[in-house]
């Protein structure tokens, strides 16, 4: 185990803001790409059923 | 062998280019005015200081060639797309490459040259010592030809599509960048002494890679959107 | 025996994404905790940078994500170039905005890992500067991709575009050798043994599969939304909506 404490694995040796402010950037985007692809697929999906619909209105 | 026809059919192109050219003077000239105004902007801009003016101007000179080649550049291919006489270079016998080169030999003896021929004047009006714009000269003169032919890829890459200036450019100016920082590092690694040797011969590098690669790469862009 | 060529259809590809991408997703999850464990408990403090140094546990899998991404990207577009296969200029669409975020994430926590290091959030160097390059030439492939409507057109000149650019991939690898950078130069080589610390040199492994498996899970996820995009005029997407 490298800390003795809580505190000090959030201090970081005084590089807190250096750190964390890499891994929060990387979180943030790891988490919101997944959600933007899926934004992106349901977007599909809804001009699917649009051009489905459509396509039986004209049938 | 095509070898002869290609060669006439590249010079028949670049008769006609230059033709083309001499009949829209205004044209052709008006890459040389705007390198020469965004020369006299950052003057203004920054102060007149001479000290200053001696530090940034080969820098600032290169990139206003850089951005009045990438302008002019970026319609290379605009005018005959629109006319239909692309489609018809791409559907001669003679290789379309060899009609790109003529293209490409006619821009920059329409725009590359001149910028040449005037940087000096400008190096005098940002107070550089002759062996300086000696070498300005020299990395333009190998430069500018990588310039024409790199641009030309965006310009191929962008024909008919919307937003076009402003994405050619996009496209291009990371592709230039090393010409750039090679062209403008010769001339300022030859005024701090170090020898400009190194950055000339990677600059002629990059001019033969060029030469050799960009118009696979424009005959390919212009076939595409020729389809 | 399967014949593999058969997936090169997006119609018989998507159903095949759908079923790999939880696994991948999975692998980059568990990778990922490891990493993150090895890396914050189990590396030791460096001894020069102190705590700071632990940025590169995310910063190397970025960089070296957004290098291998683009040449996977350039990989495919050229196959789809050469081939005239849809699929694979679908794949190379799909890997471009998840390359150009590692590339944006390498400059992010290169940046932050400079100042306390250097001094100094940015620099010229050739590094740095490819990098950034490399972040243009994403966004000018996804912008060049935008503004062409046919979808087949795109595919092509995004491709041409991808090829030109592949050769910034090397100048950004080997800078640290051809030029006297301020970025450090090359710890881990195929060659030779890394000149890290075991532990640490295991917590960047374990991210650098972390990224991967995440940038193969993502981009099978955008491919299927992109094969639906593309495909809405071809018969079997209808059965899907």
């Amino acid at each position: 185990m490298n800390w003795g404490s809580a505190a000090e694995f959030f201090a970081m040796g005084g590089y807190a803001p250096y750190v964390w402010g890499s891994y929060a950037v990387v979180a943030l985007c790891v988490i919101v790409e997944p959600f933007a692809v899926r934004a992106r697929r349901r977007r599909a999906l809804r001009e699917l059923q649009r051009a489905n619909v459509a396509a039986r209105g004209r049938a | 062998m095509t070898g002869g026809n290609a060669l006439a059919a590249a010079f028949g192109v670049l008769q006609r280019d230059l033709l083309l050219a001499s009949r829209r003077k205004s044209d052709a000239a008006a890459p040389l005015l705007f390198f020469v105004i965004v020369a006299s902007l950052f003057p203004l801009g920054l102060g007149p200081e001479p000290e200053l003016l001696r530090r940034i101007g080969p820098g600032v000179l290169w990139v206003g060639a850089l951005l009045a080649t990438m302008l002019s550049v970026a319609r290379l291919f605009a005018s005959d797309y629109e006319d239909g006489t692309l489609e018809q270079m791409a559907l001669s016998p003679e290789p379309l490459a060899a009609l790109v080169y003529g293209k490409l030999a006619a821009h920059w003896l329409v725009t590359g040259l001149p910028l040449i021929v005037v940087a000096p004047l400008l190096g005098l009006q940002y107070g550089l010592p002759a062996d300086t714009i000696a070498l300005l000269a020299a990395s333009l003169a190998l430069g500018t030809p990588v310039l024409t032919l790199v641009g030309a890829i965006g310009a191929a890459l962008t024909l008919g599509v919307r937003g076009g200036g402003m994405l050619t450019a996009l496209l291009v100016l990371p592709l230039y960048v090393p010409a750039l920082v090679f062209g403008a590092g010769a001339v300022d690694s030859g005024v701090a002494g170090t020898g400009a040797e190194a950055h000339l011969s990677l600059l002629g590098a990059c001019l033969v890679l060029a030469a050799f690669f960009a118009p696979w790469a424009i005959t390919a862009a212009l076939r595409i959107a020729l389809e | 025996m399967l014949n593999w060529f058969r997936f090169s259809s997006p119609q018989a590809f998507y159903p095949l994404a759908g079923r790999m991408q939880p696994w991948f997703a999975a692998a980059a999850a568990l990778f990922g905790a490891a990493g993150l464990y090895v890396g914050f408990f189990v590396a030791p403090t460096d001894f020069q940078q102190g705590e700071s140094y632990r940025i590169i546990f995310v910063h190397v899998p970025a960089s070296w994500m957004s290098m291998f991404i683009y040449l996977v990207m350039a990989g495919w577009a050229g196959l789809g170039l050469a081939f005239n296969t849809r699929l694979s200029g679908m794949m190379a669409s799909a890997l471009a905005p998840t390359g150009a975020l590692f590339a944006f994430l390498s400059l992010w926590t290169g940046a932050l890992w400079g100042k306390p290091t250097w001094g100094t959030y940015w620099v010229w160097d050739a590094r740095l500067t490819s990098e950034l390059i490399l972040f243009f030439l994403y966004l000018g492939f996804m912008a060049l991709q935008a503004a062409i409507d046919d979808p087949r057109r795109a595919d092509k000149a995004g491709a041409v575009l991808a090829l030109v650019g592949v050769v910034n991939i090397p100048i950004i690898y080997f800078s640290v050798q051809w030029w006297n950078t301020l970025h450090q130069g090359a710890s881990v080589s195929l060659t030779r043994s890394p000149t890290m610390a075991a532990t640490m040199f295991a917590g960047m492994i374990l991210m650098v599969f972390a990224f991967w498996m995440y940038s193969i899970a993502v981009s099978l996820a955008r491919l299927r939304a992109i094969i639906l995009e593309r495909e809405r005029m071809s018969g079997w997407t209808g059965e899907l909506a």
